[in-house]
């Protein structure tokens, strides 16, 4: 909402990763508004359910459009949205809870198809509108509500998962970033094809990873995050796994494929040798 | 004897031809003016398993499958067995005598299909031997079958008269075989061709091609019975600029991704049967909340859980009117005849863009696989609707005031958010009770625009009536026009509009003493849904996953309504 609205009462933490993600997107949209001369209304934020998806709420300044559904269901929503209208900009926002959970089943069969969006997911490692329960990349072991002995599974690996999967975009950012989170963003809408932006967006409520994640010299604590190198080869989807398995959290783009043509764009070679006929002319075909 | 009405069964095993011939037999006749409809069944996997069609030929329209079996065709002895209690007295049974022999029954004999079809050399005849064995048997004269393989098989090929010539020989031989046999039923009513034109459709290629008519932008949905033939059909036609139809992974994204499409604009639309329905529960909640207009049909089948895939039952109407929770009631329009399934698919898609929110179109597996002759709708009198939408004026806001409003789209102005959480008119999280008040109103509110006074009605001063839904309306009417011609007074209600009902009906409904709701479901649903509404409504259930019989319908009409009238004398 571009102005304060009285009814609104939703308000994220101080200190909330969240921030950083909400002033990345708006950077990007931006961003791609002065690159493309597109007016903001061409951009829809599809937005998951949970801390994160109150994102498409809080965003300052010019409005896109945008939708916040139920759980889980950020990526079919989406699907819908481009093949429906292809000119628009499409980019969904959501938790590791609502995307990597109760929505993980959409992620394969959108990936498989290339559907030219942008995902970018806010990974904090817990359920926090909830109040503190285990998601799939809380650590193995750690004590949550809802894992009162320590959590029973081991935590997924989103970036391995979406590089399993078939993404074609694969990014690795840090809401502490904006700016450099925003160019990653911007990369991952201008990509013909499915890409996700995976972010490090810390709860500093339940699961505050900051001084993990950016390391304390004087306590001794290395930083887990780390820039990716820029001999890194993106196309290599080797060398990008062996990126994802080394000790550590690189940030920056792990891997690009620009080789494989989007569903979009499927879908019109295939569709254009489909005969077109009128109402009227497939009437005649059951007419005796 | 003079015969008006023809009814055959096809039963053997899948794959042996039984649909084929069933359907091969409604075109022949309707091609020379006959009315002619299906009934089938299926078993559900993919070769083999007892499978048996019904076709009615008639000189008159016809309103249900027909209850006594006129001649049986058993392909194998199971069918025989299973089926022979069907035939009526005085009826016959065809049996393919190159599969198994029977003795002792006088009112059968043997037709060597396969052989006689090898012998035209064309092994793919088979259909045509037997229908010139049944068309000896009602007297059809030969020439009406020899049109009917000349128009099928003459399609511009080298071996167009060579397939022509075998196929003619075949129903020669299926004739000649049954000539020897010297059984014969009566003399089938020369047809009066209809004046106006017709098309041959199964129900879900009439909502199909209802949807299409009615201006359908977007598609998707995933496989299930009796559904698929509906995204088979749009995969295939709904091409072109601005067009979309996919196979998506599962129902939750087939809702979810229509709830995409219809915010973005299009006239959205997708075709599921029970089971699919039940997971998009969620989906059609935030479509009534955020206020996005799209169109599930639902494809009745046996239910719950993976129920009875490939049988007939009306058991969906409470889910397809309350299908989320919260407070949520979503218009439904239930189809009885092929004809309404084309008029129904575009009702719904014009009343999801008038009230901008989900429509269920209900249809139910033995309509969508009846193969009838309709009149051809006329698509010169289809007025596609569009929703409202909001072209530009500063400070607009999607869900301002208490009735329905213009809907900005994406890339146009008046950016909002569409949510499915409790909103104020931006569209933005709200949790205040004034407001949930006022937003819970509007929703409901706008159920008002579909109000339409569209419904049959006969005997209306009868204290009695019968109102059936859906496909009972066929087997009902005929049910009702038998008991007119025994004397029996009883009114007669229909309306494929279930909710919001006509109110006009309503207001006659409440009037009655007492409305006999005919519904295949063992509840009745709909009669509940009736007593909510005021008016005293008893059902006749039948839960088999078959159609009602006609006669069946009759004596429970009879009784009822006499019970009631000695009721009232004594009251």
């Amino acid at each position: 909402m571009s102005k304060k609205n009285p009814e609104y009462d939703f308000k994220w933490c101080p200190g909330c990763g969240d921030f950083g993600v909400r002033r990345a997107i708006e950077f990007a949209m931006i961003n791609r508004l002065e690159e493309t001369g597109q007016p903001m209304e061409n951009n829809v934020v599809v937005a998951g359910i949970g801390c994160s998806g109150n994102l498409v709420h809080l965003l300052e300044g010019q409005q896109p459009y945008g939708f916040h559904g139920i759980h889980g269901r950020t990526l079919p929503v989406a699907m819908g949205v481009k093949m429906a209208r292809p000119e628009l900009n499409v980019v969904v926002v959501a938790g590791d809870g609502d995307f990597l959970s109760i929505g993980g089943e959409h992620i394969g069969p959108q990936a498989a198809r290339n559907l030219n969006i942008c995902a970018v997911i806010m990974d904090n490692g817990v359920y926090g509108l909830t109040k503190g329960q285990s998601s799939p990349t809380t650590q193995l072991g750690t004590v949550t509500s809802s894992t009162p002995y320590g959590k029973i599974e081991a935590e997924a690996d989103p970036l391995e998962l979406y590089l399993t999967l078939g993404a074609t975009y694969i990014a690795s950012g840090f809401s502490g970033q904006p700016r450099e989170l925003a160019k990653l963003i911007n990369q991952g809408m201008d990509h013909e094809g499915f890409a996700m932006v995976h972010v490090q967006s810390p709860c500093t409520t339940y699961n505050d990873t900051y001084e993990l994640m950016k390391g304390n010299a004087r306590k001794g604590i290395e930083p887990l995050m780390y820039d990716i190198p820029e001999e890194h080869d993106v196309s290599d989807k080797g060398a990008a796994y062996n990126l994802i398995h080394q000790r550590g959290l690189p940030v920056g783009v792990i891997y690009k494929d620009e080789t494989r043509p989007s569903l979009q764009q499927r879908l019109e070679d295939i569709k254009a040798k489909a005969p077109r006929r009128s109402v009227e002319d497939l009437m005649d075909s059951f007419a005796f | 004897m003079q015969m008006r009405d023809f009814v055959v069964r096809f039963a053997g095993e899948g794959g042996q031809g039984v649909v084929t011939s069933a359907e091969g037999l409604a075109q022949a006749s309707t091609q020379v003016g006959y009315h002619a409809l299906t009934y089938a069944t299926f078993p559900s996997q993919i070769l083999g398993g007892p499978t048996w069609t019904q076709a009615r030929i008639s000189v008159d329209p016809i309103l249900s499958a027909g209850d006594d079996v006129d001649v049986l065709v058993a392909f194998n002895r199971e069918a025989y067995d299973t089926h022979r209690e069907d035939v009526r007295d005085g009826g016959l049974v065809i049996y393919n005598s190159n599969d198994f022999q029977l003795d002792g029954d006088d009112r059968s004999y043997g037709l060597p299909i396969d052989e006689l079809a090898r012998t035209t050399g064309n092994n793919r005849a088979a259909n045509m031997v037997i229908m010139g064995a049944l068309a000896h048997l009602v007297n059809m004269p030969q020439t009406y079958l020899e049109e009917f393989v000349e128009a099928r098989f003459r399609r511009g090929r080298a071996n167009d008269d060579e397939i022509i010539d075998s196929n003619n020989l075949a129903l020669k031989l299926g004739r000649d075989e049954t000539s020897q046999s010297g059984f014969v039923l009566g003399d089938l009513t020369p047809p009066e061709m209809p004046e106006y034109p017709q098309v041959m459709l199964k129900g879900n290629e009439a909502i199909s091609l209802g949807a299409l008519a009615a201006g359908l932008d977007f598609y998707v949905g995933y496989p299930i019975s009796p559904a698929t033939t509906i995204l088979v059909f749009m995969e295939r036609n709904l091409v072109g600029e601005g067009k979309f139809a996919y196979q998506v992974s599962s129902e939750i994204e087939s809702i979810t991704a229509l709830l995409g499409g219809g915010y973005a604009g299009k006239k959205a639309m997708t075709a599921t049967a029970g089971p699919g329905f039940s997971l998009m529960s969620e989906g059609l909640g935030l479509g009534w909340m955020a206020e996005i207009p799209l169109v599930v049909v639902d494809v009745q089948r046996g239910g719950p859980a993976t129920g009875l895939p490939t049988k007939t039952e009306q058991s969906d109407l409470l889910a397809c009117m309350f299908p989320a929770h919260g407070d949520v009631k979503l218009p439904v329009i239930a189809v009885g005849t092929v004809e309404e399934c084309f008029f129904g698919a575009v009702k719904a898609l014009n009343w999801a863009e008038r009230y901008q929110g989900p429509v269920i179109l209900m249809t139910e597996m033995a309509l969508a696989e009846r193969v009838q002759n309709i009149h051809r709708p006329d698509l010169s009198k289809v007025q596609p609707e569009r929703r409202m939408i909001y072209d530009g004026n500063n400070g607009y806001n999607r869900y301002q005031g208490n009735e329905i409003s213009p809907m900005p789209l994406p890339g146009g102005p008046g950016a909002y958010v569409a949510n499915g959480s409790e909103h104020d008119e931006m569209g933005d999280t709200t949790h205040l009770p004034s407001r949930h008040v006022q937003m819970t109103e509007r929703r409901f509110g706008k159920l008002k625009l579909l109000e339409e006074n569209e419904y049959e009605a006969e005997n209306t001063n009868e204290p009695v009536a019968v109102m059936p839904w859906g496909g009972s309306k066929g087997p009902a009417l005929e049910a009702f026009n038998q008991l007119q011609e025994q004397g029996v007074s009883v009114g007669w209600y229909y309306t494929m509009l279930l909710s919001p009902l006509p109110p006009k009906l309503l207001e006659e409904l409440r009037q009655k003493e007492l409305v006999i709701v005919p519904e295949l479901n063992y509840q009745g649903q709909f009669s509940g849904i009736l007593r909510s509404q005021g008016v005293n409504a008893v059902s006749i259930t039948q839960y088999t996953g078959l159609p009602f019989k006609v006669r069946d319908l009759v004596k429970r009409i009879t009784e009822m309504n006499n019970s009631h009238r000695k009721e009232m004398v004594r009251a």
